[in-house]
């Protein structure tokens, strides 16, 4: 049983990478992942200059799925950096970059100043559902925005790209396909979904922002389903994230078309070893099901 | 939403609020305070009876200032207990060691012991009318309290560090934990003074935190790269240790790196 992963050009020793926005940006939170059962992982996006993000309450979790609008919090590009390369000196598993920025022209240069760090590839966050219009109308749901940075990024980007798109994007499986013609290398899907919570006792919203990004098990058959009609839409490869939280869940999102596997809230649901027991859960339908390799049930559920 | 019950002013900065609410909480555990449109924050917990509960607050932010004009019967939002508590031990000699606020926490964990350990109370503070809850401590049996001001305006003129030394003086160092809660200087000066004589100890490590539940990352320390509200903020004397950026840096809430003076 196998559960090592190609994808682009890098060996990951299992699919699961931590996701964005979780537990942080220091080397050593991002090392803890590794720690803890990650194949490999994603820092939380960054900026040219650092942010505060919202005031509290910015997480709050339910049973079901967590919320969250921290505001994209983050010591800036440079700090980022220094900070890459202390997770570089810890360990050689896989690093994935992440930025995000108001314009496009923004996103080019950004995209150049993350480059100086050790990273293996470059996530596009297009499509944080937490900052409302401060960065104008969101690029996630519109092709012709999307197509604009994917150009820019990959003109200026030393390492391969995915652009990680929105499960708010009524057409996202058209959009993957407008950033695979624009240059992308890979498709991360999803972001968070938006969403909102009210306090019956405070009558108000609960998070500062009072909107934010839905993840956890509520978000998983949502993301689901964005992979399978991203699957049939493109031919790069697709990282498949939002609310995978057990074993069943990601041989699933394999199925659906996934190479790599995001895994963020789960460390809420089931701790921060969450990455391991999900593997040992994937190595278990493996055996019951006979699976040899991911590979071999990769995309499986569609009809060929 | 739980109703505040009653507001002690501790001294001209400081007040606490007694919620009516088992929280149940353990000695140097928090939760976090949430008042709709300021902000919300963690908050150690100073006082637990099983049915009440208190926060022992400094006025410092937006939140807090809202919060003291906040009357009894106002409405504020709480969840936890979160994170890891100091150790209820039988038959230990106790130091406590509290700078500032601090006391509030060590003062729960004093009053929560069995009376067949011996606690010593060492509390420090800038002059006599900052100093916290000394008629609180003085009402428990076990308990001896030291007092040191920086102006000398009552007990000892210096730091309450100074003072340890005439409590380890010519004493067996088996059977003492040390347990402290202040500025973060002084809790590594205490680390130190640990390692050095050889007894066990625990401190409270205060990082900024942003969800209390090991998921934002806005806590984690350098090298091990763990969440404090998880892992803290009581740490015993080994993690502290292995926590390098104890007593150097901590990060701000966008994470950039914050060196202490």
């Amino acid at each position: 049983m196998n559960l090592e992963t190609k994808f682009l050009n890098k060996h990951f020793s299992n699919p699961i990478v931590l996701a964005s926005g979780i537990t942080g940006v220091t080397g050593a939170s991002l090392n803890n992942a590794i720690k803890n059962g990650c194949g490999g992982v994603t820092v939380k996006s960054v900026s040219i200059e650092p942010r505060t993000g919202h005031p509290n309450p910015t997480m709050v979790p339910f049973e079901h799925f967590f919320i969250n609008a921290v505001g994209l919090s983050n010591p800036g590009v440079e700090k980022a950096v220094e900070e890459l390369k202390k997770f570089r000196k810890m360990t050689d598993k896989p690093l994935v970059g992440s930025v995000f920025a108001g314009t496009p022209d923004e996103f080019a240069k950004i995209t150049e100043m993350i480059c100086e760090a050790p990273i293996d590839f470059l996530e596009i966050d297009i499509s944080c559902p937490n900052v409302g219009t401060e960065f104008g109308d969101p690029f996630a749901y519109s092709i012709p925005a999307v197509e604009t940075i994917t150009k820019k990024v990959k003109e200026k980007s030393k390492v391969p790209i995915s652009i990680k798109l929105s499960p708010n994007a009524w057409n996202i499986a058209k959009i993957a396909k407008a950033a695979e013609a624009s240059g992308a290398d890979a498709i991360t899907a999803v972001n968070t979904v938006s969403g909102m919570v009210i306090s019956p006792q405070a009558r108000r919203p609960i998070l500062h922002n009072k909107q934010g990004g839905v993840s956890g098990p509520a978000l998983f058959p949502i993301a689901l389903k964005c992979v399978w009609d991203i699957y049939e839409s493109v031919k790069i490869p697709i990282i498949g994230t939002g609310g995978i939280t057990t074993g069943e869940d990601a041989i699933s999102m394999i199925m659906a078309g996934a190479t790599l596997l995001g895994v963020g809230s789960a460390v809420y649901f089931r701790g921060e070893n969450a990455f391991e027991k999900i593997v040992e859960e994937m190595k278990d339908i493996m055996e019951q099901e006979n699976i040899k390799s991911l590979d071999e049930v990769r995309g499986c559920a569609h009809l060929t | 939403m739980l109703k505040i019950k009653k507001i002690e002013q501790e001294n001209p900065f400081v007040k606490t609020f007694y919620f009516d609410y088992p929280l149940k909480s353990k000695p140097g555990q928090f939760v976090m305070l949430w008042i709709p449109d300021v902000d919300q924050k963690p908050f150690s917990i100073g006082y637990d009876n099983g049915d009440e509960f208190g926060l022992t607050i400094f006025k410092r932010g937006p939140l807090t200032e809202k919060l003291f004009e906040m009357d009894i019967g106002g409405k504020v939002g709480i969840s936890g207990t979160y994170g890891t508590n100091f150790s209820l031990l039988e038959n230990t000699h106790y130091i406590m060691v509290a700078g500032g606020y601090g006391a509030a926490p060590l003062g729960f964990l004093a009053e929560a012991l069995n009376k067949n350990n011996q606690i010593d109370f060492l509390i420090g503070s800038r002059n006599k009318d900052l100093l916290l809850f000394e008629e609180r401590l003085s009402k428990i049996s076990n308990l001896n309290l030291h007092v040191a001001t920086d102006d000398g305006s009552q007990g000892h003129k210096g730091y309450c560090t100074d003072l340890i030394s005439n409590i380890l003086d010519n004493k067996n160092n088996k059977n003492k934990l040390m347990v402290t809660c202040g500025p973060e200087l002084m809790e590594k000066k205490i680390l130190e003074i640990c390692n050095k004589n050889n007894i066990e100890c625990e401190l409270s490590l205060e990082r900024y935190m942003k969800c209390g539940i090991g998921v934002c990352g806005q806590c984690a320390v350098d090298p091990l790269g763990i969440c404090m509200c998880q892992h803290g903020p009581v740490v015993k004397k080994e993690l502290a240790n292995k926590i390098t950026e104890f007593g150097v840096y901590h990060r701000d809430k966008s994470g950039k790196i914050i060196k202490l003076n």
